[in-house]
């Protein structure tokens, strides 16, 4: 019992970092239809942001509540910004040509994000820096929960439930939502959709680079490579619990998340390794397009004209 | 008001439209009439800049328009429900109208208009706070058409408002269509129901494969032999 809570603990901890990089794909997806393959390099960006800040600005040498918040939110400001530009000069020029155009504009821009930190910071693994005291906190039984572990769960639940505001309570979330409805429509209601769009771009990019910071700060070691892996399983979260759906996104993200650990802790015995623990979401991924092709939350309901 | 001057627009290699001029002046209430793929719909695209014209101006109140962002000619006053009406399918009757205000801060004058539109529409305040994707057909035109009169326009641009619905259903949009200009709102109606078009409008040009190919008073027209052939089968 306690390897069981145990094991879900850590699975909702990687859980909830796919779960806020997944909410960016589906954001994304929701407003252009877009997959935005570089999104998971966006993460790697956060993280390397924070880094750049936690170095230059001290925080490395005195680990303090105000220096993880400091390095947190500086990221997320700057990976927006970031995420930003790469709307505007990536994929707004391409956007009134086909589909096909904008998924391979992404994927190269992920290639392009990936070897240009490769260039700056070299491939090499970098640590980043401790900002907080790590304390472990056990539970009940033997379950233990770390300070990182802790943070991760706090910071994503807040991330989320300020999207949430941002979308149903503000006026740019109105206007989000009519757009990922109906862009011309929106248009006509004078919607400044080019804006829209930026937007929507920054606060997913600003989620991911939270989510970098925070896996950063649970395993601290990070490389230009690291968003990969992670960004194609949160992009199969968002598929799990149906793309373009918000709820949908941190769903799949903690069942992804708790699947994965499950296996590695309970695969061997019925004959999974958990070497495959890295399989896990794509199988998921198989299993959702056989059978549920919508995702657990999505709709597969016609748009009526 | 509302200026076309030879204006020429290609969906890729095909010309949609084919050097159209047309006029709306303030007040009136102006259609443009013609069969399926004559390029209505194109017209209005190109006015609302969705579409950039290939040649040719388009002027609103002496500004050129042509090609200008879609979302900066509401607040010039320009207004428009759209083709297939466009309805926000996930948002509740009250938000799509809330939509529509989108641009505004007079946040009392927007409760103020949203039960003038109810009152042209009652049906739509009986279903105020159902998804606007539950409703029929010609509740979302009725939907479509509130929605634009939320910004006050000056100029409403109607595409097909009675595009697949029922003669009674017809009749109420036409009415409120007659009603939106007693309030001083000008008009430029597409409609493939010429005959309701030509009676409800003050002028009226017929489009044919892109081309005007007839234009005038809307009560002559309806007694030409040759709309009375082609439009109003008879």
């Amino acid at each position: 019992m306690d390897t069981f809570v145990q094991q879900l603990i850590n699975g909702l901890t990687i859980g909830s970092i796919y779960a806020l990089i997944a909410l960016g794909y589906t954001m994304v997806y929701g407003i252009l239809r877009l997959i935005n393959f570089a999104h998971g390099d966006v993460f790697m960006v956060g993280a390397y942001t924070g880094y750049m800040l936690a170095i230059h600005l001290g925080f490395e040498s005195s680990p303090s509540i105000i220096g993880f918040a400091v390095v947190l939110f500086g990221s997320m400001i700057i990976s927006a910004v970031i995420g930003m530009l790469i709307e505007r000069f990536a994929y707004r020029p391409v956007r009134k040509y086909s589909r096909m155009t904008t998924l391979i504009t992404a994927i190269g821009m992920s290639l392009f994000l990936e070897y240009t930190f490769v260039v700056i910071f070299s491939g090499t693994p970098r640590a980043f820096p401790q900002l907080l005291p790590n304390d472990n906190y056990t539970l009940f039984g033997n379950a233990t929960i770390n300070t990182s572990q802790l943070l991760i769960f706090v910071v994503s639940i807040l991330l989320m439930l300020g999207l949430q505001y941002i979308i149903f309570k503000t006026k740019v979330g109105k206007a989000m939502r009519a757009v990922s409805f109906n862009l011309n429509s929106a248009k006509l209601m004078g919607v400044n959709t080019d804006f829209v769009i930026a937007f929507t771009f920054g606060l997913g990019s600003a989620l991911a680079a939270a989510g970098g910071v925070l896996v950063a700060q649970y395993n601290p070691k990070i490389e230009p490579l690291m968003g990969l892996l992670i960004g194609l399983k949160a992009f199969v979260a968002a598929v799990l619990g149906g793309i373009g759906n918000i709820p949908g996104a941190v769903l799949g993200g903690l069942l992804i998340g708790a699947a994965e650990t499950l296996v590695v802790g309970y695969g061997q015995y019925i004959g999974i390794p958990s070497t495959y623990r890295d399989a896990v979401a794509f199988a998921i991924l198989i299993l959702v397009l056989l059978i549920r092709p919508a995702g657990l939350l999505g709709s597969n309901v016609q748009e009526k004209v | 008001m509302l200026t076309l001057e030879n204006v020429s627009v290609n969906y890729g290699a095909i010309e949609a439209l084919t050097d159209i001029s047309l006029q709306v002046n303030q007040g009136e209430v102006v259609t443009l009439i013609g069969a399926n793929g004559a390029g209505k719909t194109t017209t209005l695209r190109t006015i609302t800049g969705l579409l950039e014209p290939r040649k040719g101006r388009v002027t609103y109140e002496g500004t050129d328009i042509s090609g200008m962002a879609t979302h900066k000619l509401l607040p010039m006053g320009i207004s428009m429900s759209p083709e297939g009406r466009g309805v926000f399918a996930n948002l509740t009757v009250r938000e799509n109208l809330d939509m529509g205000a989108y641009i505004r801060k007079d946040k009392k004058n927007i409760a103020d208009d949203m039960e003038r539109g109810f009152t042209l529409f009652p049906r739509l305040k009986e279903r105020e706070k159902q998804k606007a994707g539950t409703l029929s057909g010609g509740e979302q035109q009725m939907l479509a058409m509130a929605r634009a009169m939320m910004s006050r326009p000056r100029l409403l641009l109607l595409d097909e408002p009675s595009l697949g619905l029922a003669p009674l259903l017809v009749h109420t949009i036409f009415e409120a269509i007659d009603n939106i200009r007693a309030e001083g709102t000008t008009i430029l109606l597409v409609e493939q129901n010429a005959n309701a078009a030509l009676h409800h409008s003050d002028r009226a040009y017929v489009l044919e494969t892109g081309r005007i190919v007839m234009k005038g008073d809307s009560r002559q027209l309806a007694a030409d032999p040759r709309v009375k052939e082609a439009y109003l089968g008879e």
